[in-house]
């Protein structure tokens, strides 16, 4: 286990330079003139210029700067600076002010996935081929195949202008009521997908010889639902769910920018709106750290999970 | 990311990760009902499943409209989706327009089922892109194994873990061409490069399986080479599961570029395409709420058709769901 927990954090701290190698490459290299660029239309004096050179290591070229400038700006991620953005907000600022709205935000969509996907997907799982069954199979099928991009305006248009139910749109410092419908459109996909692997994972497990042999023993269903069939059939469904908390705390780009709450993934997609290099990478990286924990706890809580899974 | 392609993984046995060793669904039988005579093949039993479908049949005809209307958009509209004039703006719907005028006053019909070519047209070549990928990557780990298989999974594992949104946005936004067929071939390149690795996880499963069947093991003592093997006997055998999960990808690829384009860095003007025209719809929902209904139900309803499709053959191939 503790190996295999070693192995692990080599291969996350492999993607994490992967990954953020990939990303700080694609955004600053290649560039034309950043000073420029951060100037806009007005001029750049000699001295601006010799001092921001000097500034972001701008002097040296080729691989060699590049490689330079991104273990500099690695260096200073490690050390839990995340730099400041073109317009001069501290990143670590703009985060800790958009990060509570956001899990706010993952917090109601996963509330919302546990309690109407797994129950559901449960009773599905249970009663297979019934009426229910196949009425939820079919609608998850149309939540899972209607793009957010559908989903989110129409859930606004109809809920929150037509019918007025809800607030249309979140804006600054959003209360409960204002992140319900965001939360339940945003969590609506989640709930889908768990219902449809609770529901696949639970008749698996039904037909398992454990099951009939807690039968023949005489046991009653719900007993043999509810501790022997559930523990074993909510494995799959943990692991998806630590996954999804881990993506939901990236932030909802297309959810947060339609009902316009201040969360990450709204900054992240201003950031590039405003092709805003420095913010963009620093966001970025900080979610791919986020990720591969969460990735991380998922498998280990696997292994505790399912004494069947060893690794070795 | 919970998209279609994380349920499609968990529920299909072939896309586990790692050799599961079960026996794959092409190898067995269906057993009880076999007439006399011939025996029926997989495929032969998959059909008659699919015959019985309601589903399958309006999947299918949805994506034969589609197809239709991306191919010869004449034939549903007489109308000019480039036909705008700002004097009818939001104006109602009339004889020519049935669904009315949209902000900058054009045919929100028309444009909506313009609009049909981009996305098949995104969608079905990214897919086919996406297939060879996997297929070349899949065959490649499942059939040589060892260090080769190590590798290329851990390669799967990493593309696997990088944000599809989040990448493709970095990505586009590199490119700076606003010519419409650089765009396209720009949202194609990006969505394959980003989406095979779940076809190749299947790929690679079923051909672990095939590889240890008798008939491999008998080819090879006739002294068939690597290459004749894999193409001529795993091959055929893992194309129907890879096909199954390329239909389904096919619909997400159509939601993805809808998305991209959505955001403004995907498929950009004077190209049509559902996205942008919800994007527009949405600004301008409160005046008029049609030119956001339309489009949204032409995407989401193109995205449904083929998800559901694959669905319908995906149950039908798989005798243990049966």
């Amino acid at each position: 286990m503790v190996r295999f927990i070693l192995r692990r954090l080599l291969q996350m701290v492999l993607a994490f330079f992967g990954t953020t190698l990939i990303v700080y490459a694609l955004m600053f290299a290649g560039q034309g003139d950043p000073i420029q660029a951060l100037a806009g239309e007005r001029p750049v004096t000699d001295a601006q210029r010799a001092y921001l050179t000097e500034k972001f290591h701008l002097d040296r070229t080729g691989i060699d700067g590049f490689f330079y400038r991104y273990f500099d700006y690695i260096r200073n991620l490690l050390r839990g600076d995340l730099g400041e953005s073109l317009t001069g907000r501290q990143i670590g600022d703009i985060l800790a002010a958009a990060w509570p709205v956001t899990i706010k935000l993952a917090l109601i969509a996963m509330t919302v996935t546990v309690l109407v996907g797994v129950t559901a997907g449960v009773l599905a799982g249970i009663r297979r081929a019934s009426v229910f069954d196949n009425s939820t199979l079919l609608l998850t099928l149309v939540v899972l195949a209607v793009p957010t991009i559908v989903l989110a305006p129409i859930a606004q248009y109809l809920l929150g202008v037509r019918w007025q139910l809800f607030p249309p749109t979140a804006g600054a410092d959003p209360d409960f009521y204002a992140l319900l419908l965001p939360g339940i459109v945003l969590g609506s996909l989640s709930l889908a997908t768990a219902l449809r692997l609770t529901r696949t994972s639970v008749a698996e497990n039904l037909r398992a010889d454990y099951v009939r042999t807690a039968r023949s023993k005489g046991l009653v269903k719900r007993r043999i639902v509810g501790i022997h069939v559930l523990r074993n059939s909510l494995i799959p469904v943990v692991t998806f769910l630590g996954v999804e908390l881990g993506n939901l705390m990236g932030g909802a780009i297309i959810t947060e920018g339609v009902f316009n709450i201040p969360g990450v993934g709204f900054n992240l997609f201003r950031a590039i709106r405003t092709e805003d290099g420095p913010l963009v990478v620093g966001i970025v990286s900080v979610l791919v750290v986020v990720y591969l924990i969460a990735n991380l706890v998922v498998d280990v809580l696997y292994a505790v999970l399912d004494p069947r899974i060893r690794y070795e | 990311m919970s998209d279609f392609e994380t349920v499609a993984a968990s529920e299909d046995p072939n896309a586990r990760r790692g050799p599961s060793g079960e026996p794959n669904a092409p190898n067995q039988v269906g057993g009880t009902s076999v007439t006399p005579g011939r025996p029926r093949s997989l495929a032969g039993d998959a059909w008659r499943d699919l015959r019985r479908k309601p589903i399958f049949w309006i999947s299918s005809a949805l994506v034969l409209v589609v197809t239709a209307m991306a191919a010869v958009p004449a034939l549903f509209t007489a109308a000019d989706p480039a036909d705008c004039v700002l004097s009818r703006q939001h104006a109602g719907p009339s004889g020519g327009a049935i669904f009315g005028y949209d902000f900058q006053g054009c045919d929100t019909y028309a444009r909506a089922v313009y609009g049909a070519r981009a996305s098949l047209l995104v969608g079905a070549l990214s897919a086919l892109l996406t297939g060879l990928i996997a297929l070349t990557v899949g065959m490649l780990a499942g059939y040589f194994g060892r260090w080769i298989d190590a590798v290329l999974s851990r390669v799967i594992d990493i593309v696997l873990g990088i944000p599809l949104l989040l990448a493709a946005i970095v990505l586009l936004k590199r490119v700076a061409s606003d010519s419409a067929t650089v765009r396209i071939a720009a949202v194609i390149f990006v969505l394959a490069v980003l989406g095979w690795t779940t076809t190749a996880r299947v790929v690679r499963s079923s051909v672990i399986t095939a590889k240890e069947q008798d008939y491999v093991a008998a080819a090879r003592m006739l002294g068939a080479s690597n290459s004749r093997i894999m193409w001529r006997h795993i091959l055929p055998n893992t194309l129907a599961p890879a096909i199954v999960v390329l239909t389904i990808a096919l619909g997400s690829f159509i939601a993805a570029e809808a998305t991209l384009s959505f955001l403004g860095i995907g498929l950009k003007e004077p190209t049509i395409s559902w996205g942008i025209d919800i994007n527009s719809g949405r600004v301008h929902m409160r005046e008029s709420a049609t030119p956001l209904i339309v489009p949204s139900t032409f995407l989401a309803l193109t995205v449904l058709a083929f998800i559901m499709l694959g669905d319908a053959i995906r149950d039908a191939f798989d005798p243990k769901l049966r």
